[in-house]
Order: structure tokens, then C-alpha cells, then sequence
């Protein structure tokens, strides 16, 4: 083997000095060049979290139905009849940010092999976006192009995206936040997990042919940007949905095969990572013989086979005697399959270019053996005072929210994102949650992504805590109960004080209210060193919720339905401003404390709509969230083309807070006024506030003298172009 | 009734339509590999949605060269009902079943939306249980949907009547803001001369249930299902 002064290419794979001596130390000898290239793509901190691991074992990860927590490529929970939802979101940061198209199609495709190499027929995709203002011309281009790279896969692969988020903030300027989560349905006896226990058995190479794309991308994502970051081009992959939905399709196929024991994508650190993490988890070892890829370019070396990160791979692990049953398969899809490795029973992994044995590593050290970081973490919750100008104009203040970036409508987004296809989407996109029937149940999943960084700047700990207690009340306007979580951690260089203790006080805060709201985290992602020329992104958790609806005769909408219904408003308005949209419109700097959040409220909130709804009481149900009371009011009346009659309200606090804060736990509802004691009966169980705000009808919105404002007028700043 | 369901590498919305017939219909139907050369055994195929071959070099340029293509001629040809949605459009304009192009979206954007079509003729087999005039609510789902013929075609489809359905507003006025993509005289869906082969850009077979939003297609596979029954 040749030693080729290794250090010079610690630049390369991102490794430190420290890392590099532990390599040696591990090994008891120098690695080879192709050797230290896997130890970069492995040890980096997208493959190994090695920053982010020791924290992410505080979160409750079991739970009743939890059939597969992390450590697979998506987590597995049971939904009943036999059938399991399987989710997960990752991020796409890093290449989005350089390459806005590709970076995001390529971040949908590789979520979506996640669901489907469990066994699972994707069923929705969403997703979670922040860019810098979009009057920038820089962030403008980036927000299109991944707009259209998202719609661009789904659409071409015929998975719905049906729900998601976006928001625009300066923070993100030079990164932005792009995170996609997918949700599938599967069978219980048809989930495969990719883990590799019998030695002997086969490594089929599938799928697209390998190129010279995406060297070192998990390394690349892994470091902090500079100037210099556009010449990364090249480690940015380039998506094929056509050949994803036909290896979709194939898998699904295998999956039914007796004989095909796992499925596992090519992703981050491309073959290098696929192979050795399924012989890993299922205690075993690997070859690979690099000779016989198929490769897209001439004269590729072994370090760049094992490294390519080309999309719309697959390692489909059979039984010797089940190869030509799985060889139908791929013919009957015209698939190229290569079987390129074989399982060892000693855990290492030994690379071969034929004869030639070009690299040979024990699996524990490649994949276990990365040294945990521990990081250096201070900071503390903003201090309490925030000034925030006096409220003048409640009408004008109302249209110039529903105009802003970060309230108007989505519609020019979502409608260039197919939605329906699949024959499921029962609510979709635009609301609270999104609604999916499951297909030959009377049942459905609600889906959402949440996540506000201007909580989590002011308070990490309670930012967090207020995503996870949004989601789920979105969860619940539909009437669905809240199942399980997936998040992705989109944080700054974390070897900053300040982006650690950030980072610490989040995990902590996403398991404390996992915890509270019985809510298992089964899968994750986490995106670190969002940072360019020295500056990190707000700290961004996203969470990614499901819900189970048992009955679809029992949902809820968001849309004010009948006129003469009653509205009211569940939960309690404190003097809250600090972080919200309208402090941002006033200019008023980001400061003060987050909103309370109250968990065993949120709790009893939650049960009080799942029962309201499964009663059939309400007519409508929408989460009170950025922009305030009257943003939502609004929405409701927009959605639902029904305007609202409020008598003037009044509460203990100032009326900007009333109309325009964002305090946590609130929800307008409307029911039809035969039903309203039922409404009160409910909260009063389950000590939910309950205060009365107007009636459903007219073509205006009427609040008392402050606002009189026609739906047209809304209408028109809601749909403010972009 | 037997329904066939073509499936090409990249086709998704079969599986909408294998629900929309047999679970909403009731009716009998089967996939039909992209491979195979017979479809006697069936009573009316439908080329459904999708991104055939990914749609490289050009929407349904690829597909119309598959094996079953000659077999859809021939089906046609005797005079079997075929039913071409979006992409399955697409291929039948490439294998020149029907006349004209799909061109991008004068939006140069994907659309995927609730749109209203207004029936131009009423006594086509797809569409024998609509009343003239009538409006459907159905959605479309594509980015290359601006349908586009030379005058001399465009000409005769209008004069022929084998103008299926145009874009119009809810109330059945067809203007340039019920057009959701550019397409000539609002054209949404064509026939053949014969009216055996129907192309359509919008999805009949997502709007098949009130609980997904509407279930106006039923009207247009009810027509093909009465055009069967009758026959």
C-alpha cells in the first residue's frame, strides 16, 4: 500500500491534527491516502455527530408504537391495522447554498431513500426553509432556485409536498436553512432495517452509474463557509428523480422478496458510508471491490469511487441464493446492478481494485472511534426588557403584517409543488397541518414542520420547547393526535461558545418537551457549522411532527365554514411581544424574553381539541402563531372566504400584545352557537382559557372600532407578489 | 368493463387512476407493462401522468416509442376509448394520435391547482353525461401544459368540434385569468376526429372523491363508462 505523505490532506477531508493522530493511534500505523479520505467522510461531523452526540442522548427515544428509533435510516412507529409510518428530515444547508436547484433536489431525493430502503412507499414530503430577505437579489435567487429544485424532485418522482414553512430573515443571507422531511407507510412485517448479520451474503450495486460528483460532500457540509466555497461545486451532487422513482419502484418490488435482507442508500460519504455502516450495525465486516463499479467517467481512482457521493444508488444486501430472483427485478426495471462487495464475519472493512488490496480498516475505529468533541458552551437567555413601540393603528398594522415575507400567503410557493398526487392529500398545504388519508383505513396522518429562531435566539431552551408545543397543536387543529417527532438541528460553528451553549440548551429544551408531551423522538438530523466569513445562522431547530387521526370523518379545518357560528379563543394572551413579527415590523431589536411556555397547559390543550373535534363540536380550528391573534383571525376569514364580527376586545394587556402577540397555547376555534355549551363544558375539564371574540359572517373584519377592514383589503395584502 | 393502465418508467399517476376506477368505479382494471404489444383484452386504456423516461429531450418524446405505442394506434384505430392525462397527452400528441404541442407554462412555472373547465362538446364518449356549457372543477398538475397548434389545426379542431374543454372561470366565462397556463383559445383538452381518443391536461382521476376536494372527473369516466355500456 502506498503511504503518500497523508497529512497534506487533512484540508481535504476536514480532519484536525488531533483527529489525524488518533487515526494513527487506531490503526498502529500511517493511513493511505484512500483510507484517510473514508476516516474524513466518516469522522466528519454530518456522518459521526460528533459534536452533537453526547447531547442527543438525552432524548426520550421509546415510547408505546415506537417500532425503530434513531440509528436506522428513518425512525418506524406503529399506526395500527398492521400498517407503520416511517419519517425522517435532514437538512441540505451547505449545497442549497451554493448550488440552490441541485442542493435542494438532491436534499428531497435523499430523504425520500430514506423512507423507501425501509420498505416504505413514501407517501408526503415536506419542508422547512429560511433565507435572507427576499428583496436581496442574492437571497431571492437562492429561495427560487430551491423552491423549484423541491418541486423539481417531488414532482418528477410523484411524492406530494404537502406541508412545510419558510421564513426570511437577515440571519440567513449567506445560509440558508433547507430541510426536508418525508413520511411513508409500510406494513410491519415488511420493514427492513439495513443491517448486515450473516456473512456471506451480497452487496448489489444499483442504480445510477458512479461519477466524480459530491467528493467529500459530507465533509463539505460539515465546515463553516468562506469566499471560497463556490469552488466546492463540485461536491454538490446532481439529482435524477426518473431514475429515483424507477429504483423506487424496484425496491418496493425486493422488498417483497424472502431473500433480500436489506436496503441501503448510497448518501453522505457515498459507498464508503453505505457499506460500512450496514455491516456496522449488524456487527459484521466488508469488501468492496472497487473494480467492478460502474462508473460514469474514465480513470476514477479507488479514493474517488469510494467517496463519490453520485445520487440514485442503492446497496440492496441478498442472500447468495436470492441474487437472480432480485437480478428479475432489476431487469424488469432496466436496472444496472453490480454485485461490488460480500459481508466479512470479522468487523473491517477491506477495500480491493481487483487483485489489489487498496484499503483495509477495523470498522470500530472507522466508525466509533472519531473522538467526541466536547464543546466549550456559554451564553444565556436574552435579558428581559423590551421596549417595543406603542400600537397606533391596528388596521394598517394588520395589513402591513399580512403583507410581510414571512405571513403572506404561500400559494405562489405550494402550487408549484404537485400536492395531490397519491390520492391522499385530504388538507394540504397552507394550513395548520397537512392532513393524508391512509390509503384503505378510515384513518390519516397530519404532518408539520415548525420551528421559530427568533424564540430560539432569545431563549434556546424555551424556543425549542415552543416549536415542539406548536407542532403538536397544529397536529391537533386537524384533530389528530400527536404520534411522534423528527427534528433537524440547524445551528452555527458549534466551536463557538456561544453556538454550543445554543446547541445545549435546545436539545435540552426539545427533550424536556418531548418528555412533557409524551413524544418520542424517533429519528433526527443535525446540521452544524452553518457559518460564512465568520457569521452563524439564528439558531434554527426545526421540528417535524406526526399525528394519527383514527377516524377522517372527524378531522377539522381551518377556514371559518358557516356564518353565524361563534368564535373563540382558546388559551391565554400574555403581555408578550419580544420575537414576534410585529416587533420585527416596528424595527424594535430582537430582545426581551420568549413567550412562557407552559407544557402540562399545552397538554391539557391538546386534549381538550382532540375531544372537541372527535365530538364533532367545532367547525373550525387554527393555531394562533406568527403575526398574532388578528393574523389568525384573518387567516381563518381569508381561508374560509367568511368574514368576522368582534365586539372590541379587551384583555389585561397592552393592545399591541392583544391583537399582535405571540404567547404560546392559543387557538381560534368557531362553532355553531347550539354548541357552544358543549365548547364550555370541554375547556372548563380540562382548565382551558376560554374567551369569546365574535361571529363568523359579512365580507369584512370588523374588531370593535379598531379594525374594519373588507376581505378584499386583506385579500390583497395577503397576496402581496413576491 | 376492463380498463387498461399503461405504466411507463416514470409514469406516478397510476396508481390514482387504478383508485379512481376500481376502488370510486368499481370497475375491473389491470397495469399494462410499457413492453407489452396487446391491449384487445380491454375495453378503454388510459396513458396516465407522470414524468415518462423523466421527460428528457421532450414530454413524451421517448415514450411514444415504447412497444405498447403501436398497440395504443391500433387500439385507437379500431376505435377502443383512450384517455390521455397530462403526460399521457403529451405522448399521445408525440405518437400523433392528436394534433398540436404542450409548451411550457407561459408562467415558466409548475402549477398544480384547482381549475374550472368548461364542456365544449357534450356528445363526445368522455363526456356524453355532461351538459353543454357545464362547468368542472378539477385540478391540474404539470409544467408544460400551454397547448399550441398552427392556425390551419387550430382551425379545424374548433371547426370540427374536437375542442373537449376550455379554462374558464367558475361561472364558465373563458378568459386570460382563468387560463392557468397560456394555452391557445384556453384549450384544456382535445378529441380525435373520430372522438375516441380523448388528451387532457387536468387529472379527472384526483377529483374523484368530495374528500380530496371534489369529485367532478367522475363526470368524464362516467361518460367513458356509459359510452362502454352503451356500445
Amino acid at each position: 500500500m502506498a503511504v503518500a505523505s497523508p497529512r497534506r490532506n487533512l484540508d481535504a477531508v476536514a480532519l484536525t491534527d488531533e483527529e489525524y493522530h488518533e487515526i494513527g493511534r487506531l490503526l498502529e500505523r500511517e493511513p493511505n491516502d484512500l483510507e484517510l479520505g473514508m476516516f474524513g467522510a466518516l469522522w466528519s461531523e454530518h456522518c459521526s455527530y460528533k459534536t452533537s452526540r453526547p447531547l442527543l442522548r438525552q432524548l426520550p427515544t421509546s415510547g408505546d408504537g415506537v417500532l425503530q428509533g434513531p440509528g436506522e435510516n428513518a425512525g418506524v412507529v406503529d399506526i395500527g391495522d398492521g400498517l407503520a409510518v416511517v419519517f425522517k428530515i435532514e437538512s441540505h444547508n451547505h449545497p442549497s447554498a451554493i448550488e440552490p436547484y441541485q442542493g435542494a433536489a438532491t436534499g428531497v431525493g435523499g430523504i425520500l431513500r430514506d423512507i423507501f430502503t425501509m420498505g416504505a412507499r413514501p407517501l408526503a414530503i415536506l419542508d422547512s426553509l429560511r433565507f435572507g430577505p427576499p428583496h436581496d437579489p442574492r437571497s431571492r435567487y437562492l429561495f427560487q432556485g430551491v423552491v423549484e429544485g423541491i418541486g423539481g424532485y417531488g414532482n418528477c418522482f410523484g411524492c406530494p409536498t404537502v406541508g412545510g414553512e419558510v421564513y426570511f430573515d437577515e440571519g440567513y443571507a449567506a445560509n440558508p436553512i433547507v430541510n426536508a422531511m418525508c413520511v411513508g407507510l409500510v406494513r410491519h412485517d415488511r420493514v427492513r432495517l439495513a443491517r448486515a448479520e450473516q456473512a456471506g451474503d451480497r452487496l448489489l450495486l444499483v442504480g445510477a452509474g458512479t461519477g466524480r460528483d459530491g467528493i467529500h460532500g459530507a465533509s463539505f457540509a460539515s465546515v463553516e463557509m468562506d469566499e471560497h466555497s463556490p469552488d466546492r461545486r463540485p461536491a454538490v451532487q446532481v439529482a435524477n428523480p426518473f431514475m429515483e422513482k424507477v429504483l423506487c419502484e424496484a425496491c418496493l418490488q425486493l422488498n417483497e422478496l424472502d431473500g433480500v435482507v436489506a436496503i441501503q442508500d448510497l448518501g453522505a460519504a457515498g459507498l464508503t458510508g453505505a457499506a460500512c455502516e450496514l455491516a456496522h450495525r449488524g456487527g459484521r465486516g466488508v469488501e468492496i471491490d472497487v473494480a467492478r463499479v460502474s462508473r460514469r467517467e474514465r480513470g476514477m481512482t479507488p479514493y474517488e469511487v469510494m467517496l463519490s457521493e453520485s445520487q440514485e444508488r442503492m446497496l440492496v444486501l441478498v442472500k447468495p441464493e436470492a441474487e437472480p430472483a432480485a437480478q428479475r427485478v432489476f431487469d424488469k426495471f432496466e436496472l444496472h446492478a453490480d454485485r461490488v462487495g460480500t459481508i466479512l464475519r470479522r468487523p473491517r472493512v477491506r477495500v480491493r481494485d481487483g487483485a489489489a488490496v487498496v484499503a483495509d480498516l477495523p470498522l470500530d475505529a472507522l466508525i466509533d472511534g472519531v473522538p467526541i468533541r466536547s464543546l466549550m458552551a456559554t451564553g444565556a437567555a436574552a435579558p428581559e426588557t423590551a421596549s417595543v413601540a406603542p400600537l397606533r393603528d391596528p388596521a394598517a398594522t394588520l395589513l402591513e403584517l399580512l403583507a410581510r415575507p414571512n405571513l403572506r400567503s404561500r400559494r405562489p410557493i405550494y402550487r408549484r409543488y404537485d400536492h395531490q398526487v397519491g390520492n391522499n392529500t385530504v388538507i394540504g398545504p397552507g394550513y395548520d397541518a397537512a392532513l393524508l388519508r391512509v390509503p384503505g383505513t378510515p384513518k390519516a396522518l397530519a404532518l408539520t414542520t415548525d420551528g421559530n429562531a427568533a424564540f430560539v435566539t432569545l431563549d434556546p431552551y424555551v424556543g425549542t420547547q415552543l416549536a415542539v408545543a406548536e407542532a403538536a397543536r397544529n397536529i391537533a387543529c386537524t384533530g389528530a393526535r400527536p404520534l411522534a417527532v423528527t427534528n433537524c438541528l440547524n445551528f452555527g460553528n458549534p466551536e463557538r461558545p456561544r453556538v454550543a451553549w445554543q446547541l445545549h440548551e435546545s436539545v435540552r429544551g426539545l427533550a424536556d418537551a418531548c418528555r412533557a408531551l409524551e413524544l418520542p423522538v424517533v429519528s433526527g438530523n443535525v446540521s452544524l457549522y452553518n457559518e460564512t466569513n465568520g457569521l452563524s445562522i439564528p439558531p434554527t431547530p426545526v421540528v417535524g411532527m406526526v399525528g394519527i387521526l383514527d377516524d377522517l370523518d372527524r378531522r377539522c379545518g381551518a377556514s371559518f365554514r358557516d356564518e353565524g357560528d361563534l368564535i373563540f379563543l382558546l388559551g391565554e394572551t400574555r403581555d408578550e411581544l419580544a420575537g414576534s413579527e410585529y416587533s420585527r415590523a416596528v424595527g424594535a431589536p430582537l430582545e426581551g424574553s420568549a413567550p412562557l411556555v407552559d407544557l402540562t397547559a399545552e397538554a391539557r390543550l391538546l386534549r381538550a381539541l382532540h375531544e372537541t373535534i372527535g365530538a364533532g363540536t367545532l367547525s373550525s380550528a387554527h393555531d394562533v402563531a406568527e403575526g398574532g391573534l388578528l393574523v389568525a383571525i384573518a387567516e381563518c376569514a381569508l381561508f374560509g372566504g367568511q368574514g368576522a364580527q368582534c365586539p372590541g376586545l379587551s384583555g389585561q394587556v397592552s393592545p399591541a400584545a392583544l391583537y399582535f402577540g405571540e404567547s404560546a397555547g392559543r387557538v381560534v376555534v368557531s362553532v355553531a352557537a347550539r354548541r357552544v355549551p358543549e365548547l364550555q363544558k370541554v375547556m372548563a375539564a380540562h382548565r382551558v382559557p376560554l374567551q369569546a371574540l365574535g361571529v363568523v359572517g359579512s365580507g369584512a373584519l370588523v374588531v370593535g372600532h379598531a379594525v374594519r377592514l373588507d376581505l378584499e383589503a386583506l385579500r390583497r395584502a395577503w397576496e402581496t407578489p413576491w | 368493463m376492463k380498463w387498461g393502465i399503461l405504466v411507463f418508467p416514470g409514469t406516478w399517476s397510476d396508481r390514482d387512476c387504478m383508485h379512481a376506477l376500481t376502488t370510486v368505479l368499481g370497475q375491473s382494471a389491470r397495469y399494462v407493462d410499457h413492453r407489452e404489444t396487446e391491449l384487445s383484452e380491454f375495453d378503454a386504456v388510459i396513458l396516465p401522468g407522470g414524468f415518462s423516461y423523466g421527460d428528457h429531450l421532450r414530454c413524451g418524446a421517448v415514450a411514444r416509442f415504447a412497444p405498447v405505442m403501436e398497440a395504443v394506434t391500433r387500439f385507437a384505430d379500431r376505435g377502443g376509448l383512450v384517455l390521455g392525462i397530462c403526460n399521457g397527452f403529451q405522448i399521445l400528441q408525440e405518437a400523433r394520435l392528436l394534433p398540436g404541442a404542450l409548451l411550457r407554462n407561459d408562467s415558466c412555472e409548475f402549477r398544480c391547482e384547482w381549475v374550472h373547465l368548461r364542456v365544449e362538446r357534450a356528445e363526445s364518449p368522455f363526456t356524453r353525461e355532461c351538459r353543454p356549457g357545464q362547468v368542472l372543477r378539477i385540478p391540474i398538475s404539470h409544467g408544460e401544459g400551454n397547448f399550441y397548434a398552427d392556425p390551419d389545426t387550430l382551425q379545424s379542431l374548433e371547426q370540427g368540434g374536437q375542442v373537449a374543454f376550455r379554462y374558464s372561470t367558475p361561472d364558465g366565462r373563458v378568459t386570460g385569468d382563468a387560463n392557468p397556463n397560456g394555452s391557445l383559445r384556453n384549450i384544456a383538452g382535445i378529441v380525435n376526429a373520430r372522438g375516441n381518443v380523448l388528451g387532457m391536461m387536468p387529472h379527472p382521476e384526483r377529483a374523484c372523491e368530495p374528500l380530496l376536494g371534489g369529485a367532478d372527473g367522475l363526470w368524464i369516466l362516467r361518460s367513458a363508462l356509459g359510452t362502454l355500456v352503451a356500445a
